[in-house]
């Protein structure tokens, strides 16, 4: 059963280096909309917060829950880059815990605790959605300059983390305009309108740091004929950044038709700069340190987990949708009734 | 102190908070569970009333337990390299299928068991409420089966220093883990039944009787009176099993320092590792010996065996351990004399009203005697498996993180301080919903509804 696809050693790490992959993917997409509506709760009025949340309240802990699959993943397959990558990252991992612990509380205080009590739980979930998008912008920035600590890295990881910040109110606000309608919607279009400036400047420091810092990464974009085919990445980004902008400067439309383009664009956007990433770091899983094929864990423990996922997986798809479709179209209130 | 100890402490410290609120979710699950089935038979309002006022406390420990879940998932790798280094062959499948069969399950279904009420048919969200308790209960036989791989270790063999499956159904299998699920399992039942009976014993003083109250009164002492018996009994072999696999912490949890017969049970001493005997013994003779062999004059193991030949400890830290066992067991009694005189003082069907007013008074503190009976007790088998993380595997000092020790003590303490501020708005919320569900000027929950009720 193992060498179905040839060698094991060589299979297997690729496909758990794949399914990790889009866990974080889907991770990012998931909770970077729940972070992101968190992210814009200042701009709100009090009304406006208890829709908000409403628009995520039945969504929020599975969506996390991807950061587990993720992070599990990782910590069962790539053991040995699990703690390489997470020691290194152990004040920004430990940042982000106390934001998504907060943020997470903050869900269900925010409506049980006596009523004067609920401004301080806003705050704390805005708070905590915040610092967790800030540190995993720092861990991201960090990671793509290969883990090291210098003054340059330092600074580019704070750009980073400011970014993905932004990014995430983005796709926030894409959500909102697909889930609420009215005064909020329009304020959500025009919180969107802001985001999308520090969506691009983000990608494009990306982009053209990631491989002014590797030659390794440099050879794998700009060889000939890679770059030709490499080519439709950048195009399609910003062709959908230009369609972005106009759609955000047509909406809301009176029947509310493309309510959801802006969200779909926004997914699309956070994938293909995935799969940008993913490119440049393959078969590293710990930049420039540790390849895929010697992180990974003893083929036989891969193949038996792989086993459950293939079966699990689908299933899991499966009521995820059940919960998006039951909960479809415009956020209402959240009864327990 | 050093890296070891504060991630020690800092692992202790999380893994502590957290039990709290799976160990209430598990078994209030099935509660919810059981309410709901009880509606649909009946159509009585009382039990859509205990329900909605117990899927609040749910929600809340669900949250509560889902954010300190992810902590742990991290300092695996932040604090605790070494263990999945060698051990990772074996403890990544368990936990990869426990996010996979549990996790996933628990949180989308959740979302409609809250919410969907009045969204999807009602079977539905009574199915809805089913597979959220069958995921908590996955998730706890998941991670017991690895907790308990850590204590009775099989189904490997190690090369290169790592280990590697060799019989996955030993591993699931392994000889400590039907007797810990089972105690885990129990301890979380009977925290919940201590739960839902504290609190409405606080909702019958302060006069909110109605017909809600009483029902869930009764379903708690009814539980806890149940549970408390089967307990005892799980305990026991619980118990021998770890003699035979463990003898080690049996000698600590005894307070035993020679291998001997006749070993008496204590009820006091403080024991002096470095004396190596202990102090101020209250004693029942013969009682240990009884208990662990069946027999009077039956041998039981003693400490200064686990003592290598360079003087090092082998076995764990003697007093910890000593004291944990004995809350543990205390607490179980107060639950068993509790329990049982409830079920008597309700006889004949007076219910919440024939209990003593000072018993009532007394119920409510017990709310929260399943947290310390399930802390103590995981003290008692966490605290006796060192210096071991793996039995016979691995040693926690081997498996810590090279971390800055100023690093780990910053970290504690912000997540020490945010533990004891969230514990204190939990426990508060919890008897401010009870209070505002009871206020004799609101509106009264088995009334008739006519607005709907905000998901509060």
């Amino acid at each position: 059963m193992m060498t179905l696809f040839g060698d094991p050693a060589q299979w297997l790490p690729v496909a758990f280096a794949t399914l990790m992959g889009v866990s974080i993917l889907i991770y990012v997409i998931l909770d970077g909309f729940d972070l992101g509506v968190g992210i814009l709760f200042p701009f709100a009025d009090e009304a406006e917060k208890d829709r908000m949340v409403a628009s995520i309240g039945p969504f929020w802990d599975a969506n996390e829950t991807w950061l587990v699959l993720a992070i599990g993943l990782l910590l069962v397959a790539f053991p040995a880059a699990h703690g390489a990558i997470l020691t290194a990252l152990y004040l920004p991992v430990a940042i982000m815990l106390v934001g998504l612990i907060l943020r997470g509380v903050a869900f269900e205080f925010r409506v049980k605790a006596p009523g004067h009590h609920k401004v301080y739980w806003n705050t704390a979930f805005y708070v905590g959605s915040l610092i967790t998008a800030l540190s995993q912008g720092f861990m991201l920035g960090k990671y793509i300059m290969g883990l090291e600590s210098t003054m340059g890295i330092w600074i580019f990881a704070v750009m980073t983390s400011v970014f993905l910040a932004v990014g995430y109110s983005f796709i926030g606000a894409c959500w909102l305009i697909l889930k609420t309608d009215g005064a909020l919607q329009r304020k959500a279009v025009a919180w969107a309108r802001g985001g999308i400036w520090g969506l691009i400047i983000g990608l494009a420091l990306i982009s053209i740091a990631t491989p002014l810092v590797s030659e390794r990464i440099f050879a794998k974009w700009f060889t000939f004929p890679e770059v030709l085919l490499l080519l439709p990445l950048p195009l399609m980004s910003a062709l959908l950044v230009g369609l972005l902008w106009f759609a955000l400067r047509q909406l809301p439309t009176r029947n509310d038709s493309w309510a959801w383009f802006p969200f779909a664009a926004a997914i699309a956007l956070f994938t293909l700069a995935f799969f940008g990433m993913a490119y440049s770091f393959y078969p590293y899983v710990v930049p420039e340190q540790l390849t895929i094929y010697e992180a990974a864990s003893a083929p036989e423990s891969l193949f038996i987990i792989l086993v459950g996922t293939v079966f699990v997986l689908p299933v899991i798809a499966g009521y995820s949708v059940l919960s998006y479709t039951i909960f479809r179209g415009k956020a209402t209130e959240l009864r327990y009734d | 102190m050093d890296t070891l100890l504060l991630s020690r402490i800092q692992f202790g410290a999380n893994i502590s908070f957290h039990i709290l609120f799976p160990t209430i979710t598990i078994a209030l699950g099935w509660v919810l569970l059981f309410f709901k089935l009880r509606f649909n038979a009946t159509g009585e309002a009382k039990w859509m009333d205990a329900y909605r006022f117990w899927v609040k406390v749910f929600a809340l420990s669900f949250a509560m337990g889902v954010v300190s879940g992810i902590t742990m998932s991290f300092q695996f790798g932040t604090n605790w390299p070494g263990f999945m280094e060698t051990v990772g062959n074996i403890a990544g499948p368990l936990l990869a299928y426990e996010v996979l069969t549990a996790f996933f399950l628990e949180a989308v279904f959740l979302g409609i068991m809250l919410f969907g009420f009045s969204k999807v048919p009602n079977w539905l969200h009574s199915l809805a409420t089913f597979l959220v308790a069958f995921g908590t209960t996955m998730s706890a036989f998941w991670i017991l089966v690895l907790n308990s791989w850590m204590h009775t270790p099989a189904g490997f063999e190690l090369r290169d220093g790592v280990a590697h499956a060799t019989d996955w159904w030993a591993i699931i299998f392994n000889p400590s883990m039907p007797y810990r699920l089972a105690h885990m399992l129990m301890a979380s039942g009977l925290t919940v039944a201590f739960l839902i009976l504290g609190l409405s014993a606080f909702r019958w003083l302060r006069g909110d009787r109605g017909a809600d109250v009483r029902a869930v009164f009764k379903t708690g002492a009814w539980l806890a009176a149940l549970l408390i018996p089967v307990q005892i009994y799980m305990g026991d072999m619980h118990g021998l099993n770890t003699l035979k696999y463990q003898p080690q912490k049996v000698a600590a949890m005894e307070g035993n320092w020679d291998t001997q017969s006749n070993v008496p049970l204590l009820l006091f001493a403080l024991p002096d590792e470095d004396a190596r005997e202990n102090r101020f013994e209250v004693a029942v003779p013969n009682l240990a010996s009884i208990i662990l062999t069946h027999k009077a004059d039956g041998v039981v193991p003693g400490l200064n065996d686990f003592v290598a030949e360079d003087g090092t400890h082998l076995h764990p830290p003697v007093a910890p351990v000593f004291w944990s066992f004995r809350i543990m067991v205390g607490t179980g009694m107060a639950m068993l004399l509790l329990s049982w005189s409830a079920l008597w003082f309700m006889r004949r069907g007076r219910g919440p009203a024939g209990v003593p007013k000072l018993m009532q008074v007394a119920l409510v503190p017990m709310a929260f005697s399943g947290w310390v009976a399930t802390l103590a007790g995981w003290y008692t088998t966490e605290i006796g498996r060192q210096p071991w993380l793996v039995q016979g595997v691995l040693t926690t000092k081997q498996a810590v993180a090279d971390v800055p020790a100023p690093m780990v003590a910053s970290t504690l303490a912000v997540y020490l301080s945010l533990y004891a501020l969230l514990l204190i708005a939990y426990i508060s919320v919890l008897f401010y919903l009870a209070r505002k569900t009871g206020s004799p000027d609101g509106p009264t929950p088995s009334a008739p509804q006519t607005q709907p009720v905000p998901a509060e």
